[in-house]
């Protein structure tokens, strides 16, 4: 291990400190764009999946199977791969392919595939009685939609969403290392190509953090939506 | 009066993996306006189905289906949807809102309905009062036992004044005292509300607890249609004598019979009970034919407010006499030889 691990570098908290919290910030901000545009994006995809698949409130399969194919062509492609694909649409919508705002594009195109089925799981969890009680009611099938799925799904809901957030995080640190900034890329430019392994730990321990905090807020949330 | 649901000559058929199933095959039944109305079958007969039927769940393959005045087999979703809010449904699974409490499960066919806050809130507190809830409004279903949560049901299944309400097992998931308490309910918002119910269900014991009338479902078909008293007391189809059987247990059989012969004198004979009066008359007049009898099995108990069950004789005495004194028994009631 030693032999891995040289000692070489440091991790100079008057010089790397402050690119770190900058770096940080970054990703927080990458991160939680993501999370809002593609976690909302994903919701109205998923919830499209779920109620158009065959016995389902709107089932319609043409519809379905167009949405179902759209998720499998773009939820394998690797995260790299897709960067690349959609830096033309990157560079229209943005004006610029670098820096993190741009990042959030890709991100986001690739978390609402990831979200939707996430989604589309936990709703087809729902115990379909539930939703027969409410049609029984006299509502309307858009009412069914809008009003009663997602809190009777909402304790699951929250961790995927836990999950995913995770995920965006893998996600954005190697967006970092093509021009997308945060801590992907202040571990790749300060550490890894500077062989300062002392960064690329610190980094890491930080990013266990950043993970370990979502984990344990989504956790108590969902526990508190659930005991009730 | 026309009856408030009518099923003429309806059938459903789901599409399967081996052909088609008929769920129901050719129902014709009516449902007055302000009974309770029994449908009871084994699982399969087509019952869930059945009821779906009448409030649009499932859509009718071929016939009429009058409710309250429209034929749902000829309505749109859209017109379903409005159609629905006059018909409560309660479920075997409760099938409450996990997510809302029990005033927001209340509410939601009130929403629905259109009803405004201020209305929806005392309307809610009404309900709740009524099925005897009103302290656990703020509580969610998961806190709730099960006839408490059957209870919720109730109250949303009647949230919008309904005029029918349709009881899909109500009571299956739930021990015997708490299907008596959820049974006195339903009877009560049947009395008090003058709702009219159509209850399904596969025990014969709620049937004859709180309907007035009943069907009787086999293979999507009606094996016989009457009055709960008749069906219990005259079960003329197969399927209705089965049924009959688990719940009256007031005639022996087999060892009981074998043992009651060995063990007494003369003749058995069961008389169906549906008249004390005339069979005590009757019985009366063994003496001086020079019969005695002997009581050695039996039970009655009523069955809207009639008395039904039957007794077991022993009847002792020269043949001719007791072919006399059985003659007389069978012109006022049924009677039953065991040989």
């Amino acid at each position: 291990m030693s032999a891995l691990l040289p000692a070489a570098g440091e991790f100079e908290w008057s010089f790397h400190g402050p690119k770190l919290v900058e770096a940080l910030g970054e990703t927080l901000y990458m991160v939680s764009a993501t999370l809002l545009i593609g976690g909302l994006l994903g919701l109205v995809l998923g919830v499209a999946l779920y109620t158009t698949r065959r016995g389902g409130l709107l089932a319609n399969r043409g519809v379905f199977g167009v949405l179902n194919l759209l998720v499998n062509i773009f939820r394998p492609i690797p995260f790299l791969i897709l960067l690349m694909i959609i830096a033309p649409v990157t560079v229209a919508m943005i004006g610029t392919r670098l820096g993190s705002t741009a990042m959030i594009v890709p991100l986001s195109f690739a978390a609402t595939f990831g979200v939707s089925r996430i989604v589309e799981q936990n709703l087809v969890a729902i115990d379909p009685g539930v939703i027969e009680a409410a049609r029984a009611t006299g509502a309307t099938r858009w009412r069914i939609v809008t009003t009663l799925l997602v809190p009777e799904a909402l304790g699951p809901l929250i961790l995927g969403y836990t999950f995913v957030f995770v995920a965006i995080v893998d996600m954005s640190a190697l967006a970092g290392t093509l021009d997308g900034g945060g801590l992907g890329a202040f571990a790749l430019d300060y550490g890894y190509k500077r062989w300062n392994f002392a960064v690329v730990w610190i980094t890491v321990i930080v990013i266990i953090g950043l993970v370990q905090l979502a984990q344990t807020l989504g956790n108590r949330a969902s526990r508190r939506v659930l005991r009730r | 009066m026309a009856p408030i649901i009518e099923f003429r000559d309806v059938t459903k058929v789901f599409p399967g993996p081996q052909g088609e199933i008929r769920a129901v095959d050719g129902v014709s039944l009516a449902v007055e306006k302000g009974e309770i109305f029994g449908v009871i079958g084994y699982s399969g007969a087509g019952k869930s189905t059945l009821v779906r039927l009448i409030n649009g769940l499932e859509r009718v393959t071929s016939g009429q289906l009058l409710v309250d005045g429209d034929d749902v087999a000829a309505l749109s979703e859209r017109q379903l949807e409005v159609k629905r809010r006059d018909i409560g449904m309660i479920f075997q699974q409760f099938n409450l809102f996990s997510s809302r409490t029990v005033a927001g499960n209340v509410a939601f066919p009130l929403k629905v309905a259109g009803w405004p806050k201020a209305d929806r809130d005392r309307r809610i507190a009404e309900l709740l009062d009524f099925v005897g809830l009103l302290d656990r409004a703020h509580s969610y279903p998961d806190q709730l036992s099960g006839g408490q949560k059957q209870r919720v049901g109730i109250a949303r299944a009647l949230a919008a004044q309904p005029k029918i309400l349709l009881a899909d097992e109500s009571t299956s998931a739930l021990d015997p005292q708490t299907t008596q308490d959820v049974l006195r309910l339903l009877k009560k918002v049947n009395d008090e509300l003058g709702v009219t119910i159509v209850v399904i269900t596969h025990e014969l014991e709620v049937v004859r607890s709180i309907a007035d009338r009943v069907a009787v479902l086999e293979g999507g078909r009606v094996a016989e249609q009457g009055s709960v008293f008749d069906i219990f007391t005259n079960p003329r189809a197969d399927v209705t004598q089965r049924f009959v059987s688990t719940v009256v247990h007031d005639r022996p059989r087999g060892a009981v019979l074998d043992r009651l012969q060995r063990t007494h004198r003369g003749r058995i004979v069961t008389a169906t009970v549906t008249d004390g009066a005339r069979l005590g008359a009757t019985l009366a007049s063994a003496g001086e034919l020079g019969v005695t009898f002997e009581i050695v099995y039996g039970g009655i108990g009523t069955l809207q407010d009639q008395s039904f069950g039957s007794l077991t004789l022993a009847l002792d005495g020269a043949e001719a006499d007791v072919d006399a004194l059985v003659g007389r028994l069978r012109a006022i009631t049924p009677i039953e030889e065991a040989r």
